[in-house]
C-alpha cells in the first residue's frame, strides 16, 4: 500500500544534510512552511542553499535560519520587505549570498527542472544586468536570453489537504511555487493543514497530483 | 504651480483603462489606481502571486493571510476570480494575456526604457520581484511616477543612468505634471497640468519633449 504519511519531523526531513539546496515555497507568509523550515533549523543543519521567492520576512522560518547564520546562498526575486531587517544585515556585512532571479524566470527555471527541459529563451531580463554573460539569441526578430533548468535536494510545500497518495489541495495564494518546485526536487516534503482519505478530493481538485510527491505531514499551524 | 497628487495621477490612470481590460497593478502607487475605476467598466485586475479577479481590501477583521497581493497586504476575489500556481501566472504576464501593466519608476527614457528595481547603492540587497517579467510582457506598459527626484532631478531621461528592467517597454507615462506617451523614441505630451507652461515642463525634463497637437489640460478631480 501507498503510504506517504510521516508522523513527525524526524521522517519528514529524512535525507536531510549540511549544504542540501532546498527550496522553499511561499511568497512572503502565505503558503511559506515554516514548520518545516524550523525543524530543519533545531536539527542544526547549516550552509544550506535556499530557493525561494524572497529571503525571508517577519518572525518565522527563513528568517530564523538566517538569524543563526544557517543559510549560505539565497536564490531568490525579493530579497526583502519592510520586515526583513535580518536580511538586510546579513547581506550589509558579506554574511549573505543573494542570487537575484526574476520571478517568472525562477519559477520557469524550476519548471524546466521538473519538466525535464534542458533550458528556455525568455524575454524577461533582456538588456538588463541579470542578462549578463548569458546567451541572447534572436527569435523572430525579438530577443531572448537563455536560462537554465533549476532543481534541488529538497522542496518544502504547505499545502490544505494531502491524501495518502500525496494528492494536494491549497488555500488560495498560498499555492504560489507549491506545484511547481513539488515537480523539481528530489525529495517534495510538504505539510498540510489535514490529512483526507484517499478519494475525498475530486479527480478535478487535485492542484499537485501525488507522483511529485514523497511525504505529507499534517502540521498544526503554530 | 499645481502638481497632482498620487491619487490624482492614480485617478486619471484608471480613466484610460479600457472595459474588459486584463490589468496588472504594482506595488505602490499603482495599486491605487482600482480606486478610481469608472463604475460601468468591468475590468479584470491580476496579481503576479497567482490572483485573476482581484478584490478590493478586506474589512478589518476578514483578512485572510493565505489571500493576500504582490505587496503582500490582504484582499479579496471577486466573484469570478482565480488561483493559478506562480508558472501560470507568470505565463499570462509573458505571454502578452495582461493588456495593460502599471508600475512606478525611478527613471524612464525617452526610448521606453524603465528603471525600476536597483538603485547604484550596492549596500542594500537588490530585489526584481515580477517587474523584469511585467516589463517585457504586458501589452502596455503605464508608469505612474513623480516628474522629479526628490531633491529635484529628473526622471524622465534620455537615457537611464540606473540598471534597466526592461528597455523600449514603457508606452505611457503619468506624472504629477503631465501624461507622456513613449513613441518613436520621443516624449510625446498629450495632457499638462494647469498653470505650467511648455517651457516649465521641459525644464523639469531630462529630455527633450514633443507637444502634441492636440495637448490639453491634465484635469482630475480634487483627491
Amino acid at each position: 500500500m501507498i503510504d506517504k504519511r510521516v508522523y513527525d519531523f524526524d521522517s519528514a526531513l529524512d535525507g536531510m544534510t549540511d549544504g542540501a539546496t532546498i527550496m522553499s515555497a511561499g511568497f512572503g507568509a502565505a503558503g511559506a512552511p515554516q514548520e518545516l523550515l524550523e525543524a530543519v533549523l533545531d536539527r542544526g543543519y547549516r550552509d544550506l542553499v535556499i530557493i525561494s521567492n524572497n529571503a525571508g520576512e517577519g518572525e518565522r522560518g527563513l528568517i530564523r535560519l538566517l538569524k543563526e547564520k544557517r543559510i549560505a546562498k539565497v536564490v531568490c526575486s525579493f530579497p526583502t520587505s519592510s520586515n526583513s531587517e535580518v536580511t538586510k544585515e546579513l547581506y550589509a556585512a558579506g554574511l549573505l549570498e543573494l542570487e537575484i532571479v526574476p520571478q517568472g524566470t525562477l519559477s520557469e527555471r524550476m519548471r524546466a527542472g521538473g519538466a525535464g527541459i534542458g533550458g528556455f529563451y525568455t524575454p524577461t531580463s533582456v538588456n538588463t544586468p541579470l542578462a549578463e554573460g548569458k546567451e541572447v539569441r534572436t527569435i523572430d526578430g525579438k530577443d531572448y536570453v537563455l536560462e537554465f533548468p533549476l532543481t534541488a535536494d529538497f522542496a518544502f510545500i504547505k499545502a490544505r489537504e494531502a491524501d495518502r497518495w500525496g494528492n494536494l489541495t491549497y488555500n488560495l495564494s498560498a499555492r504560489g511555487f507549491g506545484p511547481t518546485m513539488a515537480m523539481a526536487a528530489k525529495a517534495t516534503i510538504v505539510q498540510v493543514d489535514r490529512f483526507v482519505e484517499l478519494g475525498e478530493i475530486d479527480p478535478e481538485q487535485v492542484i499537485t497530483p501525488g507522483i511529485y510527491v514523497d511525504r505529507v505531514m499534517e502540521v498544526e499551524a503554530s | 504651480m499645481a502638481k497632482l497628487t498620487r491619487k490624482q495621477i492614480a485617478w486619471r490612470v484608471a480613466q484610460d483603462i479600457p472595459e474588459g481590460a486584463y490589468v496588472n497593478l504594482g506595488i505602490g502607487a499603482p495599486e491605487m489606481v482600482v480606486n478610481y475605476l469608472p463604475d460601468d467598466r468591468e475590468v479584470i485586475i491580476h496579481s503576479e502571486n497567482g490572483l485573476l479577479g482581484m478584490g478590493p481590501t478586506p474589512p478589518p477583521g476578514e483578512e485572510n493571510p493565505d489571500l493576500i497581493n504582490a505587496g503582500k497586504k490582504p484582499v479579496t476575489l471577486v466573484d469570478g476570480g482565480s488561483i493559478s500556481h506562480h508558472t501560470d501566472s507568470f505565463a499570462m504576464i509573458r505571454g502578452g494575456h495582461i493588456d495593460i501593466c502599471v508600475l512606478g519608476a525611478f527613471q524612464v527614457s525617452q526610448s521606453g526604457d524603465l528603471a525600476n528595481w536597483a538603485t547604484l547603492d550596492n549596500s542594500r540587497p537588490p530585489g526584481v520581484g515580477g517587474a523584469m517579467d511585467l516589463a517585457v510582457g504586458a501589452k502596455n506598459v503605464f508608469v505612474i511616477t513623480d516628474h522629479c527626484t526628490r531633491d529635484g532631478q529628473p526622471k524622465l531621461l534620455e537615457k537611464c543612468s540606473y540598471p534597466l528592467t526592461g528597455s523600449g517597454v514603457v508606452t505611457r507615462v503619468y506624472s504629477d505634471h503631465a501624461l507622456i506617451d513613449v513613441r518613436d523614441n520621443s516624449f510625446i505630451v498629450r495632457e499638462i497640468v494647469e498653470d505650467l507652461s511648455e517651457e516649465e515642463l521641459r525644464e523639469i525634463t531630462g529630455a527633450a519633449l514633443v507637444f502634441a497637437d492636440d495637448c490639453v489640460t491634465l484635469k482630475t478631480p480634487d483627491l
